[in-house]
């Protein structure tokens, strides 16, 4: 209980603009008013086609919706701050990589190689230094989930440098 | 009525079902949602009942499996099995597992087959209510549900609104299903057919906990050491039968309202079994009324929330959500006539979760200790072959890599909602209504020719939105009521 108190305390002492409260709301309103601008560039029915309403109207509804309760959490955010969360450590900074990794890798060289390298990656990044278990998460396990898929649901993984070898 | 489950096939699928659940169940992170969504390409090589029996023997076998994990590691396997945590762990402490994952088992079993009966019961009188619904009974019922999962959900009620309209707006991502206008596409060819339901499951539930993983790689886990689970004895059965029946009630009740299904009825559960109880001062520190309330309730849930799937074609919890894009990816439209013209096939699946509440107690029984061995494979082996299964399942449904980088998207912003605070089932249970609450509020306008104030003629809408306006009345009415 202390340590929440204390935890709240923390964040209260921080300028607004480094607050969990401030960068949530303002990631939210953010990107809604980029959404909202967009739904003004939608095509409209001719009105002898329209049925209710326009197909923008329903978007623009839920975006406002979502700003104005944005709005109010922040509001309420005042009377009550959010507790303030741990840094992230250096393992989660090193799997988000290891996704961005994965989508260079299966767009340009091959999808099965990404899944292997991401795989290695990250295990060897959460703390794994065993070569054989290494090879077990990153080589043997995606082949035989590869083979699996390709069987029992006659899946065609998309092509590339690795999967090319299988299939030719 | 079980006579369609009477083939070896079904009995297979149901063996198998029920023991993945429960492996998913132990697993913590994982679960009977993420296991289901994984899983759903495969049932396409399966008929739709096999396919259907398959995601709800997972469903059940994997909110009791949650027990296993938190009566022997503290840590729930599922978000289900929280509050089963409390006391099954401390009396696991006192050296007393087994007893703790005996009551865990025999109260989920009854749990479990209780809401069946009310399943078997209740599903089709609300199908023939449902034949009263038009549109804008339907638009009212789906913002109910919506008030609904917000209010009684977990967390924050004006968080999980925001989550439930986000979930909304990505439904409407893609042609417009009405006058086929493209709709936030951007030009992407890919996005014009929408934003799959299976990349959002995956990417929201087991990236996210991956990612949650990478961030807790300095815990540890301390286990308590299973000689074998026991059948609680008569004085326990005495303490706990009323519990017992009290929370299957309560857990069948609440699974039936569109909200979070097991998790907020094992909290509801296990609070009521502490007010009834006679020893109140023991939950905490190894109840055995407190386990029982928490697991039966928990269980129970899972029969009450097919009620308003089958019967009104809204899921009652995230995984209900799951079987409910099973039926439709295999063409089964559930509502009223479904009941009507399918009962062979609704009675096999009353059967199955009947069957399937049996077989996770034998499995359980016996195998718990197996069971639990399965948390010893550590996170830096285990979480990347998940990701290795969750990319080529996303992958093979619409064998689009552009699904699995979706996927990753709603992994990382995932993490993030539930940093802060956003519960994410609301954003999955408004994915799966969205196109309905969009369709039926259009439908409506034409009817009443656009004249919004028309929905408050109709008395069903009418009771559904002062429903909704209780529903959402009610957490500040609560807030106000602890601060005095």
């Amino acid at each position: 209980m202390n340590n929440v108190q204390n935890k709240k305390r923390a964040n209260k002492s921080l300028p607004f603009f480094f607050k969990d409260e401030f960068k949530v709301f303002f990631v939210i309103i953010f990107f809604s008013t980029i959404l909202l601008i967009s739904t003004f560039t939608f095509d409209k029915v001719p009105p002898i086609l329209n049925r209710g309403i326009q197909p923008a109207t329903f978007p623009k509804g839920l975006l406002v919706l979502i700003m104005f309760l944005t709005t109010i959490i922040y509001y309420l955010s005042f009377k009550n701050p959010w507790k303030k969360e741990k840094k992230l450590p250096k393992p989660f900074f090193l799997t988000i990589l290891s996704f961005i990794l994965f989508v260079v890798i299966s767009k340009t060289l091959d999808f099965f190689l990404a899944i292997s390298v991401l795989s290695i990656f990250v295990s060897y990044n959460w703390g794994e230094k065993r070569v054989f278990y290494l090879l077990l998460v990153g080589i043997i396990f995606p082949l035989v989930v590869f083979i699996f898929f390709e069987m029992i649901l006659g899946l065609r993984f998309p092509p590339g440098i690795i999967t090319n070898l299988y299939y030719y | 009525m079980m006579a369609p489950l009477f083939s070896s096939k079904l009995l297979i699928v149901l063996l198998f079902g029920t023991l993945f659940g429960l492996i998913l169940g132990v697993l913590p992170g994982l679960g009977p949602t993420t296991g289901g969504a994984l899983i759903l390409p495969f049932t396409m090589t399966l008929d739709p009942l096999s396919a259907i029996v398959l995601l709800t023997s997972i469903y059940c076998a994997g909110t009791y499996g949650g027990a296993i994990t938190a009566v022997l590691i503290n840590t729930p396997g599922t978000p289900a099995a929280a509050a089963t945590c409390l006391d099954g762990y401390p009396l696991a402490q006192k050296g007393e597992a087994g007893r703790a994952l005996g009551m865990a088992t025999v109260s989920s079993t009854v749990g479990g087959i209780f809401s069946v009966i009310v399943l078997v019961f209740f599903a089709p009188v609300l199908a023939k209510l449902a034949y009263e619904f038009g549109q804008p009974e339907y638009f009212a019922l789906a913002i109910f549900g919506l008030t609904m999962l917000a209010s009684i959900g977990e967390g924050s009620p004006i968080k999980n609104l925001i989550a439930g309209a986000f979930g909304i707006l990505i439904s409407t991502i893609g042609k417009d299903f009405m006058t086929s206008i493209d709709r936030f596409t951007y030009g992407i060819n890919e996005l014009s057919v929408g934003i799959g339901f299976i990349p959002v499951v995956v990417g929201l539930f087991a990236i996210s906990e991956m990612l949650t993983q990478s961030t807790l790689l300095d815990q540890v886990f301390k286990r308590v050491a299973l000689k074998a689970v026991k059948l609680p004895s008569l004085d326990d059965y005495k303490k706990t039968w009323k519990t017992i029946l009290r929370s299957s009630g309560i857990g069948s009740f609440i699974g039936v309202l569109p909200a979070e299904g097991g998790t907020v009825a094992s909290l509801i559960g296990y609070s009521e079994a502490k007010r009834f109880s006679k020893e109140p001062e023991e939950f905490g520190k190894g109840s055995i009324e407190g386990i029982a309330g928490a697991e039966a309730a928990n269980n129970a849930a899972t029969g009450g929330a097919m009620v308003p799937t089958l019967a009104l074609g809204i899921p009652g919890s995230a995984t209900t959500a799951v079987i409910l894009t099973g039926l439709i990816i295999h063409g089964v439209r559930p509502g009223p006539d479904l009941f009507r013209e399918q009962p062979d096939f609704l009675y096999g699946i009353f059967g199955a979760m009947l069957i399937a509440n049996v077989l996770f107690f034998i499995f359980g029984f016996f195998g718990a200790k197996l069971f639990a061995r399965i948390t010893l494979v550590p996170n830096k082996i285990l979480w990347p072959m998940i990701f290795a299964v969750s990319v080529c399942g996303t992958y093979s449904l619409s064998q689009s890599i552009i699904d699995v980088w979706i996927m990753l998207f709603f992994g990382v912003l995932g993490f993030f909602m539930r940093r802060f605070g956003f519960s994410v089932v609301p954003v999955i249970i408004g994915l799966i209504l969205g196109e309905l609450v969009e369709g039926t509020l259009r439908q409506s306008l034409v009817i009443f020719d656009g004249n919004w104030l028309m929905f408050l003629t109709r008395p069903i809408a009418l009771t559904f939105f002062i429903l909704s306006f209780i529903a959402l009345a009610f957490p500040l009415l609560r807030s106000k009521k602890q601060k005095n």
